[in-house]
């Protein structure tokens, strides 16, 4: 498969890129990668969202986008916008499908082929951040994404897990993944880490507790923090709404914050 | 603009014939029919696999929703009887988590003159996994595709199953080259269904609609849905919360929708990740849990489907 780059290719303009992984299954990453976003485009970055779990694309329903379509332009498809602002932009199988509900049956090769072409084809102009998000495993997807940035400023990986040992198993093996493919960990985010009782504030470790820092502390990699359940998250990404504006004082959002400032610290730390 | 739904399917008779097939990188291995099954391995497989009476498998289009736990609690839910024998065959090849759930980390695979040993958790549950054929918990299996689906032919032609009452299949999420492959594969036997997991929200059912469509597409019978982490009551207050909320219907408004039988709601219960963990049977650490009775009348319902829809057995002679 023959790759050539020309000069000014549509990732030119992006100065960050940032991968979020997991090796489980349901831990938070499309949720931690859109409420990065929101975080980042409330301090005032452009933000795109490449989405890449071509079986299971969460991210469009997530910004309340998901009947829109993709169009194209002379360098390619068109990310879809989320607002006026177009200070965050998508690009997900989701916009591709006919009906919401038709499945993706495909094997390797096809999702390979589809994954190189939403790395090179899609025009996002100008992004301060361009967000990968991935379906979990440590296979096609994430061998033939990794392959297609090789060329460009992958700035990290933030490895998404939930506090439990079965969660935490799945990403030991995922930071093997991101050692042998040479990728830059930014750091482990522990999502779904203790529930506060709405009622009467009891806190119960409904997925245990601890796993994620313990997890940062025996691979040497950073610990970005540990973000609670939270019914207000949940209900936030049903409907597609913006938690970070609408929800400042909910429990879930110090933690996701706290994440994206150590982002942006990181960014600042790297460039001086 | 492409139109994703065009493509026929790496199984169809159409497979790398269609008009869309034109510039799917995909398209001459589908024309060489080299997705459909080689008729001498069917035959292979059909021996091998002649004494499983019932197959289950476990699907879920989202991941995380607890289709490793369920297939964990159903085996041992149908082990309990302990003259049927049960067969847990874990094909997630890049996330394993059957092994951990079923307290059989750092088990290795055994060879014998009749192929691969599964891994007995009980005398009548035997247990198979890539888990156990990677030497330290950080092993990576970073595989395409194909090698994926070698090793689930692998599993199934060269495991020494025996005589089985029930093969529980428990899956990675989404749909896509494990999913194929076992259709696939154990098409030359008999699947008796599929029990396919989801949470309450929408974020989950939308990937859930599409698996029951890939059932549809590839023929798979669906036993039913199972609502997992449906409302958790706060031990304290004991009020309930909808950490996960059905802001569409849940499952139930789906499967009324799709026509699909809902076999029961699990609510939240911290005591069945602790039990997972340290891979012991959460029915038996917590017997009086509601989310105990919840999953002792859905497995009592597959085992009531398996029974009714009982194969006769085709012997081709």
């Amino acid at each position: 498969f023959l790759s050539f780059l020309p000069e000014r290719s549509n990732l030119t303009g992006v100065r960050h890129i940032l991968l979020v992984l997991s090796g489980k299954g349901g831990v938070g990453k499309s949720t931690i990668s859109t409420e990065l976003a929101l975080s980042l485009r409330h301090s005032g970055k452009k933000v795109g969202i490449l989405d890449v779990d071509l079986c299971g694309p969460s991210i469009p329903r997530m910004f309340r986008v998901q009947d829109n379509a993709v169009h194209q332009c002379n360098s390619g498809w068109v990310p879809v916008f989320v607002d006026q602002d177009k200070s965050i932009s998508l690009m997900s199988i989701g916009f591709l499908l006919e009906k919401p509900d038709d499945a993706v049956v495909w094997r390797g090769p096809k999702k390979n082929a589809l994954i190189k072409q939403f790395v090179a084809d899609v025009a996002w102009g100008d992004l301060d951040f361009l967000i990968v998000d991935t379906p979990p495993g440590t296979s096609d997807e994430h061998i033939s994404t990794v392959e297609a940035l090789r060329p460009y400023k992958l700035h990290g990986v933030i490895l998404v897990t939930t506090p439990q040992a079965v969660s935490v198993g799945d990403v030991r093996r995922e930071l093997t993944f991101c050692k042998k493919m040479g990728l830059h960990i930014l750091g482990i985010v522990e999502n779904m880490s203790g529930f506060v009782c709405p009622h009467c504030s009891e806190c119960t470790n409904i997925f245990s507790k601890g796993g994620g820092e313990e997890l940062a502390k025996h691979a040497g990699v950073p610990f970005l923090g540990c973000v609670p359940l939270d019914p207000q998250l949940s209900q936030s990404l049903e409907e597609g709404r913006d938690f970070i504006q609408e929800f400042p004082k909910s429990s879930a959002f110090p933690a996701l914050a706290c994440i994206a400032q150590r982002i942006l610290d990181s960014m600042s730390q790297q460039s001086s | 603009l492409m139109s994703v739904a065009d493509c026929p399917g790496s199984s169809s008779a159409q497979a790398g014939r269609a008009a869309a097939c034109q510039g799917c990188p995909n398209q001459r291995l589908c024309a060489a029919g080299a997705a459909a099954p080689d008729p001498a391995e069917a035959d292979e497989l059909r021996e091998r696999l002649s004494g499983v009476k019932h197959t289950v498998v476990v699907l879920s289009g989202k991941g995380g929703v607890g289709k490793s736990t369920f297939s964990a609690l159903l085996a041992h839910g149908l082990a309990a009887d302990e003259a049927k024998q049960v067969a847990l065959l874990d094909i997630d090849i890049c996330g394993p988590s059957i092994p951990k759930m079923m307290g059989l980390e750092g088990e290795q695979v055994h060879q014998s003159g009749s192929g691969w040993s599964p891994v007995y958790v009980e005398e009548n549950l035997g247990v198979m996994s890539v888990g156990f054929l990677l030497s330290s918990p950080d092993d990576a299996v970073i595989w395409r595709g194909p090698k994926k689906n070698g090793l689930i032919k692998q599993f199934l032609r060269d495991v020494d199953w025996g005589e089985v009452d029930y093969l529980i299949v428990d899956t990675p999420p989404g749909t896509s080259d494990e999913h194929l492959s076992i259709v696939q594969y154990l098409s030359a036997v008999h699947i008796d269904g599929a029990v396919i997991i989801t949470t309450p929200q929408e974020v989950s059912l939308q990937d859930v609609r599409k698996e029951i469509n890939f059932c549809h597409k590839v023929k798979l019978p669906i036993i039913g849905v199972v609502e997992n982490m449906s409302g958790f009551i706060c031990p304290k207050c004991k009020n309930e919360s909808q950490i996960f909320p059905p802001t569409t219907g849940g499952a139930e408004k789906m499967c009324q929708n799709l026509n699909v039988p809902l076999l029961g709601k699990v609510p939240l219960d911290p005591q069945i990740g602790k039990s997972c963990d340290k891979g012991q049977c959460f029915l038996s650490e917590a017997p009086e849990s509601p989310a105990t009775s919840s999953y002792r009348n859905i497995i009592q319902r597959i085992q009531e489907y398996c029974d009714q829809h009982h194969f006769q057995e085709e012997k081709i002679i």
